[in-house]
């Protein structure tokens, strides 16, 4: 980079000879061409707000659709307090589609100390999943029903600890996820060293399976989960298990396999399939532990 | 003194383990540790001991806390 602005510098010392003095340019300087420059960005610029037209906010509707939110409440700081459910009301037509937008805006209008998690809005990384209307989805998919006669509840995931309002506590749920070991097992390197390939086939398997953002949907609707939750895994903890058994690159299959070969790991789902039902992604665990249970009995 | 139930034992034996992993602190700190354990416990003293909810949340609460500041990296506090 130096030696590329020493031979323009060069270049520029024996160049005013052949220029006229106009072209001539220091450092720190206002110089002509940049004046010239600047007076013809002025000319071509901006229209005055006298000659445009103006954009005005939204009116107001005139027949405002009001609904009201019923949503959990409960606040650590207070813990001999009982948790309550308080009513908001919203006019959806001033609101976004989508729950989490009724309760983003819940949270920046009516109340600030509403607690919730949120983060992509867009059902990717599986912050805001909660239990509305007795069914448990990520708010930031869940469409607010339009019918306004009927009142939205929404609840913290059933079944698990509330760290506040809407906020559960998946401690247990992320280390039962690490107890899993969620990450390629290999000891043998491949032929030419490179990376571990895998063909279309075996790709394939997996589809179904690695789409999973562990919003935990799906082990706070399982029954079986409510019940033992310190012992049986849970559908998405079980799902990503078999994400890691059906990988053709993993080596431990066996080990894995192993490991979940007791009676309350894998063999407390008793198919309720509420698993399925409930998965905001669409996926379906219930197939992925039936899988599971295959490998377990062929082996 | 009278029996104990089960949740007052598990109260105790939280105060105790709060003891022990300040024994594994800095000397010169230790007492920081236990002022700052016991005026936790002393803020809850009022909560009745009907109010299983609340005393089993904060039981929750507080092996979190003495998990969080028995790691041997967090050598005192104020």
């Amino acid at each position: 980079m130096s030696a590329l602005r020493s031979t323009s510098r060069l270049f520029a010392a024996s160049k005013p000879l052949f220029r006229p003095a106009v072209f001539a340019r220091s450092y720190a300087t206002v110089d002509p061409v940049a004046q010239v420059s600047a007076t013809g960005h002025a000319t071509t610029s901006v229209t005055p707000e006298s000659k445009t037209s103006t954009v005005q906010e939204p009116t107001p509707s005139e027949q405002p659709r009001i609904k009201k939110f019923q949503v959990y409440r409960w606040n650590p700081d207070t813990p001999s307090e009982k948790p309550q459910m308080q009513t908001y009301e919203l006019d959806l037509n001033k609101t976004g589609p989508m729950m989490l937008d009724a309760l983003i805006r819940i949270k920046n209008e009516i109340d600030p100390t509403l607690t919730f998690r949120r983060s992509c809005r867009e059902g990717i990384c599986g912050s805001c999943a909660m239990n509305i209307d007795g069914v448990n989805t990520l708010a930031c998919l869940c469409r607010i029903p339009t019918d306004t006669a009927k009142d939205s509840r929404i609840y913290p995931l059933p079944h698990t600890y509330v760290v506040k309002d809407l906020v559960p506590d998946l401690t247990y749920f992320y280390k039962q996820y690490k107890s899993i070991k969620p990450y390629l097992q290999r000891d043998t390197p491949t032929e030419d060293g490179l990376e571990y390939r895998q063909s279309p086939e075996e790709r394939k398997k997996l589809d179904g399976l690695y789409e999973c953002i562990l919003c935990a949907c799906c082990s706070t609707s399982c029954p079986s989960y409510w019940w033992n939750s310190e012992e049986y895994l849970g559908p998405a903890i079980l799902m990503q298990s078999y994400r890691w058994m059906a990988d053709s690159r993993d080596e431990k299959t066996a080990e894995r396999k192993a490991a979940l070969d007791n009676s309350m790991s894998v063999y407390r789902c008793h198919t309720i399939l509420n698993c399925s039902r409930t998965c905001p992604k669409g996926l379906n665990p219930a197939r992925a532990i039936a899988e599971i249970k295959k490998m377990m009995a062929a082996h | 003194m009278a029996r104990l139930s089960g949740l007052q034992r598990e109260v105790l034996s939280l105060y105790r383990k709060c003891l022990r992993e300040i024994r594994k602190k800095p000397v010169d700190t230790q007492q920081n540790f236990r002022i700052y354990a016991r005026t936790e416990f002393q803020r809850h003293m009022k909560i009745s001991k009907k109010d299983f909810n609340a005393i089993e949340y904060l039981l929750r609460k507080g092996h979190r806390q003495v998990e969080m500041y028995s790691s041997p990296g967090i050598r005192n506090i104020h």
